[in-house]
């Protein structure tokens, strides 16, 4: 089977031409491993970071930015987001603090991109 | 009134002001960041999603996560900040000193006086009044910008079904946002034959929810009484609407992705000339504008498709401003222009001998391109390049030794083999 995607790794959007063959992926097009490994991973198992704002008891800060620690199974997305937007933190929060751990056994985590005292 | 001294007053506390008061404080000089905003990091901060950094940070940041990083740095550098402040004037006295007005809620009038100052105030978008959509005038109507603070920074969802018009990655980047945030997006309407955003948000943010792009495309009307009920959109042939293919998207909500501007209103006020092709000052080599001791960078110089670029450019600027505080002369100007296929060059000015980095806008679309740099009829120097696109700005450096003193013109050419 023959595939052509647009790679999300940086903003460069390399063209990628998939080639699969049983279990082999074949990538080419790609300026960089990271292309590579998105092909690949799109293949098999698409992911996405998410990024979404998570309501807290801050009045500085009412909505804090979050973020999954990796990039996140596409098909279970939307009920994180119904999680994530059910929420509210109370500060201090620190970038980078885990909001969510270990997201349903995923190992992936949602973490605060925005400090608020 | 508070009135205080200052080396250098930076206006704008986002990407470009932060980096180069970070590097000014870093050299143990005075530096003010004065932002109207009450948080520092500019436009940043409501971009929440990831992207950012990878070539200035070498990681994959979040604005946020940027914005922290950045402010960080220039309070580490001992930078001093005065937030929730507008500048309302710059004024100029004999001895070429800058007096600057600030107004704020908590301090009222107050004055800031600098021996320089960095104009890093960013852009502004293009709404629907620059592209004069025709229609009613209901509430609904947001450019991209806005709907992201309104959504990102306050909670608020603009409205239940979007159209987006304009192809630009802030459109692009809100369409997964609603839809995220569990909006109806109907599509994107494009008036050019290609989208103006990066391909990578074509795919991320588009092709993975299955919204429409309607490439030559334009919204011909805007329907509704009170709140937006619909647009009315058509086929473009040879560049006019096609009405008897024109068709209705109903939705109560329409963002405007069209396109940026470099917010001047400041600089034009404080006497500094503006540069036809970028919208922006026009500087030299040294990002002086017209007007000796105001410097500029970032997207109010021109605009920038990466934030990585901004800092990088405002990491430069700051360097030739503490070269001036240290009383180097200012720059001797040999101009540049563009020929073929380039929007524009920045700086538009370089100085004999001195390496420079140069930035362009490409109008082209080609896979393969070469960029040359022509002086007195002959090739002075030249440069592959790949996938170049109008949506991506190209930065090279020229060594010093090839500038020379005769004007510079830069040529960009479609060399692909199809």
């Amino acid at each position: 089977m023959k595939k052509s995607l647009i790679c999300i790794g940086c903003p460069r959007g390399c063209r990628l031409e998939i080639e699969m063959e049983g279990e082999t992926i074949t990538v080419r097009g790609n300026s960089c491993p990271r292309g590579e490994s998105y092909a690949k991973q799109e293949m098999t198992n698409p992911r996405r970071v998410v990024t979404a704002v998570v309501h807290t008891t801050s009045e500085q800060l009412p909505w804090l930015p979050v973020k999954t620690s990796a990039p996140f199974p596409k098909a279970a997305i939307a009920p994180l987001l119904n999680r994530l937007y059910k929420m509210t933190v109370t500060p201090p929060v620190h970038c980078g603090d885990t909001i969510l751990e270990d997201i349903d056994g995923s190992g992936i985590h949602v973490v605060a991109t925005e400090s608020c005292r | 009134m508070k009135e205080e001294k200052v080396d250098v007053a930076v206006i704008g506390a986002g990407a470009a002001g932060l980096a180069a008061a970070t590097v000014i404080a870093a050299a143990g000089r005075k530096a003010l960041v004065i932002d109207r905003e009450d948080f520092p990091g500019g436009i940043l901060r409501q971009c929440i999603h990831s992207g950012f950094g990878l070539k200035y940070y070498h990681e994959e940041l979040t604005g946020p996560e940027y914005a922290e990083r950045a402010t960080i740095a220039a309070q580490k550098a001992g930078a001093s900040f005065a937030l929730g402040c507008t500048v309302t004037d710059i004024q100029i006295d004999m001895m070429g000193e800058f007096t600057l007005v600030l107004l704020s809620a908590a301090d009222g009038v107050r004055k800031v006086h600098a021996d320089a100052i960095v104009l890093a105030m960013g852009c502004r978008e293009r709404n629907r009044g620059n592209i004069a959509t025709p229609g009613t005038r209901p509430a609904g109507v947001f450019t991209a910008g806005s709907a992201q603070k309104l959504l990102n920074l306050e909670g608020c969802l603009p409205g239940k079904t979007a159209v987006i018009v304009g192809s630009g990655d802030i459109g692009l980047i809100m369409a997964r946002r609603l839809k995220w945030s569990g909006m109806e997006v109907k599509g994107v309407v494009e008036i050019m034959p290609h989208p103006s955003g990066l391909a990578r948000n074509i795919a991320q943010c588009l092709e993975d929810f299955g919204i429409p792009l309607w490439l030559e495309h334009s919204v011909t009307r805007i329907i509704g009484r009170d709140r937006v009920e619909g647009v009315e959109v058509a086929p473009l042939n040879h560049g006019e609407p096609d009405m008897s293919r024109s068709f209705t998207l109903e939705c109560d909500t329409l963002l405007y992705s069209v396109g940026l501007i470099p917010e001047t209103e400041l600089a034009q006020q404080a006497g500094v000339l503006l540069d036809r092709d970028t919208g922006g000052p026009l500087v030299d080599a040294n990002y002086e504008t017209s007007v000796s001791g105001i410097f500029s960078a970032g997207n109010v110089l021109h605009v920038h498709d990466l934030v990585d670029f901004v800092s990088e450019e405002a990491t430069r600027m700051a360097h030739c401003v503490l070269a001036r505080l240290d009383g180097a002369p200012s720059a001797e100007k040999v101009g540049n222009e563009v020929g073929s296929n380039l929007k524009y060059v920045v700086p538009a000015f370089h100085t004999p001998g001195a390496t420079t980095n140069f930035s362009f806008r490409p109008l082209i679309i080609a896979d393969e391109a070469l960029l040359r740099a022509e002086s007195e009829g002959k090739t002075i120097w030249e440069k592959k390049l790949r996938f170049v696109r109008p949506a991506e700005m190209i930065s090279v450096t020229l060594p010093g030794e090839l500038l020379g003193h005769a004007p510079i013109t830069f040529h960009l050419q479609d060399t692909a083999t199809r």
